[in-house]
């Protein structure tokens, strides 16, 4: 089936002819007919929208051109915009918003000849870790539908692992990457602060927002990294570091590279099948023939909580913009301050309000330097335990999740258990590192996808990505597919 | 410092989001205990530590300051929800 192809695979098709992009985008597109009523993957997708920019690739690819995504499907998370499609990032707030302009991550996308379709399900404002806080309606695991994929890329990461699409973009800002990917059985990469231009993504907390691709391998995360990075003046945050072709590092001999244990991540909620899965895939990885080396990240206790103070008060600032006035939904007020406070009270679902409450407060007059400035202050010590700790190897070795997949409904009342359950991921955003999440095993009964997380060094990705596929290549995990994926009934 | 209360009319009021008294109580309960849970930061002695705005500092980014094209008045103005002779409506603000 082509749909469950990998880019590298499809590309490869594509260009002998022996298939067309029209046949693969039509398989993409057969799958969600079958499937999507069941996960909810996507909020909407135009699928003649979609054949046209597939006849387009087919043309090209008849007339002999050739380009690194010529012709392959990639769906979007619903927080890129997409000119001409719409942008909800799962909200009701945005009403009928269609976007009048491509994001840099799009507008590369788009030159390297993929075909952009779709709007991917996320938790509302990419805030949550189980996709239930969409205003559209949750999506479920395509491993077992009574579970979550996790958030807030729920979308991305259960599309790629349904195989509705060859690959997909999300968006991480303290694991909305690698969490989902991890829960979902596929490969999800958050390049280094920096890496990949913004415009044109909605901010959620900029300080810690990246944009990072969900694929079938560790190849194809490396291919998409190498068509999005690169500097843009249209984010002054984007960093002038050369863009290497990351597939080159991918020479499977890890021989002597140093892996980082860090003592703190073995904590008590940590689940037994993911923790033996963990200690099997360090074990694998000295049979490679890398070095285990134990290290120290003393502050990780701390870190759910400075990324929740940071993280909401950035939220705050950013989501002011959403007032009813230039865009989106709005709910007539007597005054602007009634229409602001009408339409936003109306607009925006449970999670969202409570992070901009509690975003607010922090910053408020008398609690910016309690709870903002001191949580900065935190954010420096987390982030040298992580350049102290690659002073003794290149990459840091954990699970990328306490659990598999959790139940749809278990931790939605509780918000504070569910932050808990970032507490991996987190660090990460905070340090401005490159993570991503690779398969690693199944939990028993039932069988759910294990994942493994490697973090490596800022603008270490060539490294990250040569341990990731080097272990990849040993293991079988990646080429198992959900139930879902072949369930054609 | 205040610990665990929020006065959340207050900060709603600030964040420019009208809540219903029953999402007021709810918030102020949940809120409650994640600020409780933050509370734990201030175990740490952070005297003398710099604070991290961003992970990768850069500073006085800028571009040359050339007219370049940039989003059409009508693609600008296409998302309002209401708007007329090129311009947002909005309520009267002055009386």
């Amino acid at each position: 089936m082509l749909n469950q192809l990998t880019i590298s695979e499809l590309t490869a098709k594509l260009t002998k002819r022996e298939i067309s992009a029209r046949a693969a985008t039509q398989a993409c597109l057969d799958q969600i007919a079958r499937v999507d009523g069941k996960i909810h993957a996507f909020l909407s997708y135009n699928a003649d929208d979609a054949l046209a920019q597939a006849d387009a690739a087919d043309k090209l690819i008849t007339g002999g051109v050739t380009k690194p995504l010529l012709g392959v499907p990639i769906a979007i998370k619903d927080v890129l915009a997409v000119k001409n499609q719409p942008l909800n990032c799962a909200s009701k707030i945005l009403g009928n918003f269609v976007s009048p302009y491509d994001a840099t991550a799009i507008e590369k996308l788009k030159a390297a000849g993929a075909i952009v379709f779709g709007r991917l399900n996320m938790d509302e404002f990419a805030m949550g870790s189980s996709t239930e806080n969409s205003a559209f309606g949750a999506t479920k695991n395509p491993w077992d539908i009574t579970r979550i994929p996790g958030g807030s890329s729920g979308g991305s990461a259960a599309a790629v692992a349904a195989d509705e699409c060859i690959a997909s973009l999300g968006s991480d800002t303290g694991g909305s990457i690698r969490q989902p990917a991890a829960l979902c059985g596929c490969v999800g990469l958050k390049p280094t602060y920096g890496r990949i231009s913004r415009y044109g993504l909605v901010a959620f907390a900029s300080s810690l927002d990246q944009i990072g691709p969900f694929t079938k391998d560790v190849r194809d995360a490396a291919t998409l990294l190498g068509v999005l990075s690169g500097v843009d003046p249209r984010d002054s945050t984007s960093v002038p570091q050369p863009v290497p072709d990351y597939t080159k590092a991918l020479t499977g001999d890890i021989r002597g590279m140093k892996l980082g244990l860090p003592k703190e991540y073995m904590i008590g909620g940590l689940d037994a099948e993911v923790k033996a899965a963990v200690d099997a895939a360090v074990k694998k990885f000295q049979e490679l023939g890398a070095e285990i080396v134990e290290i120290s990240l003393p502050h990780t206790d701390y870190a759910v909580a400075t990324y929740y103070i940071i993280a909401t008060a950035e939220a705050s600032a950013n989501l002011a913009r959403f007032d009813g006035i230039r865009y989106g939904a709005r709910v007539d007020g007597n005054d602007p301050i009634e229409l602001y406070g009408q339409t936003r009270g109306a607009g925006f679902g449970p999670e969202v309000k409570r992070r901009i409450i509690l975003g607010t407060y922090v910053l408020s007059s008398g609690y910016h330097d309690a709870y903002y400035l001191h949580a900065q202050k935190v954010r420096t010590l987390i982030r040298n335990d992580f350049l102290q700790a690659f002073e003794k190897c290149d990459a840091i070795v954990t699970p990328t999740t306490p659990t598999a997949a959790f139940k749809i409904g278990e931790k939605s009342d509780d918000p504070l258990q569910m932050y808990l359950s970032d507490i991996f991921t987190i660090s990460c955003n905070l340090a401005g590192i490159c993570g991503v999440s690779i398969p690693c095993g199944f939990t028993k009964n039932p069988k759910l996808p294990i994942g493994l997380q490697l973090l490596g060094k800022p603008f270490g990705e060539e490294s990250l990505l040569k341990i990731a596929h080097a272990y990849e290549q040993a293991t079988p995990w990646h080429k198992e597919k959900a139930a879902l994926s072949p369930d054609l009934s | 410092m205040a610990t665990g209360e929020i006065d959340v009319k207050y900060v709603a009021h600030l964040a420019r989001l009208a809540l219903t008294p029953d999402e007021g109580k709810k918030l102020s309960a949940q809120l409650g205990s994640i600020l409780g849970y933050i509370e734990k930061l201030r175990e740490l002695d952070v005297s003398g530590v710099e604070p991290t705005a961003h992970a990768v500092p850069m500073v006085n980014v800028t571009r040359a300051d050339e007219i370049r094209p940039s989003l059409p008045h009508e693609d600008a103005l296409r998302n309002a929800p209401r708007q007329s002779n090129g311009l947002f409506i909005v309520p009267k603000v002055v009386e």
